[in-house]
């Protein structure tokens, strides 16, 4: 079982990163209004994990809560649902 | 009127609004009161400290700036001066400790090169709740038997300020050069980090933080405005409860990649002569450098919100003037002149934006579009902000106190596994892990490396000038006796200078306390003042500007009063002097007197696990003259080695200077009076151990007698290992390689997880 | 010799390379920026050490891109001598014009540290003042100096004997134990393949006076002129 975390800051956290990239593909011509870096996780499990401990590991672990958002990508049955497939969450 | 609600959020008392509305004649809209409400702040306004901090020495024929700007400066003679000043981060630092010390480190830095300084050194002072337990000593206390989660959060604590500190510093290219970590478990969830930065400038290049005649433009320059920090000014002088973790989502980040743009765009700005005034927007950010730029030139100031550059769309006047974001500056430049300063941070990539002009009507007016959003008094939000003279009275543990009785102290067994236990302990083991991640000889100045008693920083532009600087503190001697606490502070800052050869010119300071609204702190504050005061006259060194930091508690626990002193000198750095040992063969001597004084030491927080005094006592004259002779003696070029004995008494200087060295030891003997171990660990003021050539013993004792200070040879320097006797007996005999293991590896094995 | 030393936004050892070049061994110095569409007349360049753009994305990635380095890749493919120190190493990595990536430390954090290297080839400009084998004591300054190459690229870098440093212990001996990052193969500096651009990850420019603790730097600046010198009075003959 695989899911994959993607980490980003918040919305109005600044990212000096990510600016010094759009700034430098703005100079090479590249017409980008913002970039906003992140990280990206891939996890793999024997058993597929309930959704909570997914979260926790994402809270916790590899996201810091005060700055930074996660979203979570699953292939996991949502608890109450048919839906199964592709279930992306936003933190 | 505003609801309680609100002026509960801006951390104003009902009495101070009443005081705005007098101040304006009317009642103030949101933005004013956002704007009232970070002025009048601890942080910004020193309301509780102002009346006591006029106590301290701040002149000084050598001072050319003393407080009261973003930086004090001083005369290095030969047309050079030097700027430096210490602050705090301690608040953001707990909330987010990578930023928040990040950020503490950009900000001093800006008030360095805001005097039109060259930033060239950096230090800190970091006090943190217990990171790891030694196998013996204080152990902080546990709940339940479990393992006690504090240790987890203070070493994460460390790591991330550490962390933060290398990444800025590293990154802006200004090397860190020294500093002090202390330990205690007052520090869980109340970390202090206190960041030192300090420039050489040109006597005359300096600037000033003065909007100065009316029409000048006033330009904005570096990163945009977002929502960043917003309160934080008022933040910091708020003390925490458990859910603050949770309520602060607005953290500022920093991005030391646009202040290393800004600094040399800036100081390059200041060479084209068209600046006339400047300061850097750190805490209440724009808000704070209108209006005291205008307050102390007497001016006014008129801005237009629309004009400042915003990160994000739909920002209020009142988000944009309480905004903290980070590597902004605030400029005012001579009419018709602006270009050439606009080009120049062109040059360099970065925004700058003519936003408004001083006036002349002594107002903060702002605008937003042109309307009017905010129309304040300079003076009412600076000089006039309230003062209060808080009451005070003798903490309970201070007046209850119970001197130690060296009866308490059972005498060690066993004097080889003390040695490793003791030189184990978070307090006095190696900080390498942590200096290894600054970058400490960027510049290519730093003639001593981290770890000495002072550090030692050449002065390129001068021949054979060296500048030395050193951070001191002891809260443990300042909760026991504050004022005591803050004399030998200041007393050991001069020491430590005294000890690599330089002498004190000037000092500044950072004043770490819980709340001044308990009349406990209050006292303490009072008193550290006093202490500072007695000390900072009596050796010349007045304090030229520094930092108070209230509230720092958490759930009703304080820190320890701890004020940390920041002491700058100079000397010939052909005759610096550094603490290891140097060869086989050399003498080692003990200045100084050593008292049974182990009341606030090392090692009777090791032995008990508790803080019992009295803090030593200190004869300021006999001070005074070892500094004069450590200072003769090195003009002599008699000095191989010195070092100071503070924590940890002779023992530690003994094996710091053992361990300084290429794996030298020493062959010590004991001839005292006193039990071996009070005389090894006795933490008495004014002492140092030195080490010279055998044929040059007599003439430095003879000196010693000349110059009235207590000198006797206890040993001698040997390769590999340490021995050290006391009547006869055999008490310590090991390989210094065992030392250097245990010291070395103590801090680094519990990070290494 | 003449030295360009190029000023990126974000370098902070621009100043110490060009202080010990000029002042501690009296040769002709000249900045050079990143902006600059002509490079001078200048015997070598060096791209110094520091944080170009902050070293955000990747190290050096960012600088690679800027107009003086089409202007560098010109003098190097000319045969024009270039030396990169540290950060200056990255972004001749990221250029193209050195093999290999640097990687974060083994240990994940900043090191800042005097080290040893052993020099594994002395018919080098940048070297040819040194023993055969000798060890520099110099210090290292950086977050991410693990040097990295696939098995081949290695392999090739190894056979065609581009490695100019590698980190050792204070008698010599290579070993994991004085590798303060990880590098592969203890791989400290390396050359390109025609041998005229080099770099290092530890800094000669902050051990060129005793008074800073080591002047083993003074062996890869006297080098550099050396070989400048004999190639004046080779062209001269």
């Amino acid at each position: 079982m695989k899911a994959t975390v993607v980490v980003k800051l918040k919305e109005g956290v600044l990212d000096p990163q990510g600016e010094t990239i759009r700034r430098a593909l703005n100079k090479l011509g590249h017409p980008v209004q913002s970039v906003r870096q992140g990280k990206y996780f891939e996890l793999e499990f024997d058993d597929p994990p309930d959704a909570q401990r997914l979260e926790e590991i994402s809270r916790a672990v590899l996201s810091n809560p005060i700055i930074e958002n996660f979203f979570i990508e699953d292939n996991l049955p949502e608890r109450h649902g048919a839906q199964s497939r592709g279930a992306k969450r936003e933190k | 009127m505003p609801t309680t609600e609100i002026l509960k959020q801006h951390n104003l008392s009902a009495e101070e609004y009443g005081r705005i509305v007098s101040v304006l004649g009317r009642e103030p809209n949101l933005t004013e009161l956002g704007i009232f409400s970070v002025m009048w702040s601890e942080h910004c306004s020193y309301k509780s400290s102002r009346a006591h901090l006029k106590r301290l020495p701040t002149r000084g024929p050598q001072v050319i700036q003393g407080p009261g700007e973003n930086a004090g400066v001083v005369d290095l003679g030969n047309g050079l001066a030097v700027a430096f000043k210490i602050e705090s981060h301690n608040h953001p630092s707990f909330i987010e400790p990578y930023q928040g010390a990040a950020t503490g480190v950009g900000g001093i830095i800006r008030d360095i090169f805001t005097m039109g300084a060259r930033p060239i050194a950096l230090m800190n002072s970091l006090h943190f709740g217990i990171p790891f337990a030694g196998d013996r000593g204080p152990k902080p206390e546990t709940r339940d038997g479990k393992p006690d989660a504090r240790l987890s959060s203070n070493q994460m604590i460390l790591e991330g300020v550490v962390a933060g500190i290398a990444g800025y510093g590293n990154c802006i290219g200004i090397p860190t050069v020294g500093g002090q970590v202390v330990f205690h478990s007052c520090y869980d969830s109340n970390p202090l980090v206190n960041v030192f930065c300090l420039g050489t400038a040109t006597k005359d290049g300096i600037f000033y933080g003065r909007a100065t005649g009316p029409d000048n433009p006033v330009i904005y320059v570096g990163a945009r405005t977002g929502r960043d920090g917003i309160h934080g000014a008022t933040m910091a002088s708020a003390e925490f409860g458990e859910d603050s973790k949770e309520k602060r989502p607005t953290v500022q980040v920093g991005d030391p990649f646009l202040e290393k743009l800004l600094l040399e765009a800036c100081l390059e700005a200041m060479q084209s002569g068209a600046v006339l005034g400047i300061q850097d927007m750190g805490a209440a950010g724009l808000t704070c450098s209108t209006c005291e730029m205008g307050s102390r030139a007497g001016t006014g100031i008129e801005i237009d919100l629309a004009l400042v550059p915003q990160r994000e769309p739909g920002m209020s006047p009142y988000d944009i003037m309480l905004s903290e974001s980070q590597e902004r500056m605030l400029l005012v430049a001579e009419k018709g002149r602006e270009h050439a300063v606009l080009d120049i941070f062109r040059k360099w990539d970065l925004e700058a934006v003519v936003i408004g002009k001083v006036t002349s009507d002594g107002m903060l007016t702002v605008r937003d579009q042109g309307a009017i959003v905010a129309h304040i008094p300079n003076h009412s939000l600076t000089e006039e902000a309230p003062v209060y003279t808080r009451p005070t009275r003798e903490p309970e543990h201070i007046r209850a106190a119970r001197p130690l009785a060296e009866s308490e102290i059972p005498q060690p067994l066993d004097y080889n596994s003390l040695v490793l236990d003791f030189i184990s302990q978070p307090n006095l083991c190696s900080r390498r892990w942590i200096f290894r991640q600054y970058d400490h000889m960027v510049r290519t100045n730093t003639c001593l490396l981290p770890g000495h008693d002072a550090a030692v920083i050449r002065v390129k532009e001068a021949e054979t000038l060296a500048l030395a600087m050193s951070l001191d503190g002891n809260p443990h001697y300042c909760h026991l006796n504050p004022r005591q606490g803050a004399l030998l502070a200041v007393a050991e800052g001069c020491r430590n200078l005294a000890c690599v050869g330089a002498t004190p010119v000037a000092a500044t300071n950072c004043l770490n306390f819980a709340s001044p609204e308990n009349p406990e702190v209050m006292w303490q504050f009072v008193e550290t003042i006093e202490g500072m005061k007695q000390g900072c006259e009596y050796f010349g060194t007045p304090i030229t500007g520094g930092n108070v930091s209230f509230y720092n508690e958490t759930a009703g626990r304080g820190v320890y009063p701890s004020p940390v002193v920041g002491m700058v000198g100079t000397l010939d750095r052909r005759q610096m002097v550094s603490a290891g040992l140097k060869d086989p063969g050399d003498i080692l001597i003990l200045l100084g007197e050593t008292r049974a004084e182990l009341g606030a030491s090392e090692y009777s927080r090791f032995v008990l696990g508790q803080d019992r005094g009295p803090a030593p006592a200190i004869d300021l004259a006999a001070e005074k003259a070892l500094h004069d002779l450590l200072r003769v003696l090195a003009a002599q070029r008699l000095l191989k080695s010195a070092h100071d004995c503070s924590d940890g008494g002779l023992l530690l200087t003994l094996l710091e200077k053992t361990l300084l060295s290429q794996d030298l030891g020493c062959h010590v003997t004991l001839q005292t009076e006193l039990r071996p171990d009070v005389f090894l660990f006795s933490e008495s003021q004014s002492r140092a151990v030195i080490s010279c050539e055998k044929n040059s013993l007599e003439l430095a004792l003879s000196l010693c007698r000349r110059m009235d200070v207590p000198g006797r040879p206890i040993g001698e320097v040997v390769p590999h290992a340490l021995r050290l006797s006391a009547a006869g007996k055999l008490l310590i005999d090991m390989k210094i390689a065992a030392v250097r293991a245990a010291w070395c590896s103590a801090l680094e094995d519990a990070f290494r997880a | 010799m003449k030295i360009g030393v190029v000023i990126f936004p974000g370098s902070n050892c621009d100043h110490d390379t060009y202080y010990v070049a000029k002042e501690v061994f009296g040769q002709e110095c000249v900045f050079l920026w990143h902006r600059d569409r002509t490079l001078p007349e200048v015997d070598l360049v060096i791209l110094p050490g520091g944080f170009s753009y902050g070293d955000y994305l990747r190290c050096g990635a960012i600088a690679k891109f800027s107009a003086i380095m089409d202007r560098i890749r010109q003098f190097a493919a000319g045969g024009g001598l270039v030396l990169g120190i540290c950060n200056g190493f990255q972004i001749l990595q990221e250029a193209g014009l050195l093999p290999g990536v640097m990687l974060r430390n083994r240990g994940l954090k900043f090191i800042c540290d005097f080290v040893h290297i052993r020099v594994e080839r002395n018919d080098l400009p940048a070297t040819l003042g040194c023993r055969q084998r000798q060890v520099l004591r110099l210090p290292i300054a950086h977050n991410e100096g693990s040097f990295y190459a696939d098995p081949e690229l290695l392999a090739r870098i190894e056979s065609n004997r581009q490695v100019l440093f590698r980190y050792c212990d204070g008698q010599g001996n290579v070993s994991d134990e004085a590798n303060p990052n990880g590098s592969l193969h203890n791989i400290a500096g390396v050359a390109n393949e025609a041998g005229n651009v080099f770099a290092l990850m530890p800094h000669p420019e902050r051990a060129s006076e005793m008074a800073l603790g080591s002047d083993d730097g003074k062996y890869l600046f006297q080098s550099l002129a050396q070989w400048a010198e004999n190639r004046i009075s080779a062209s001269a003959q």
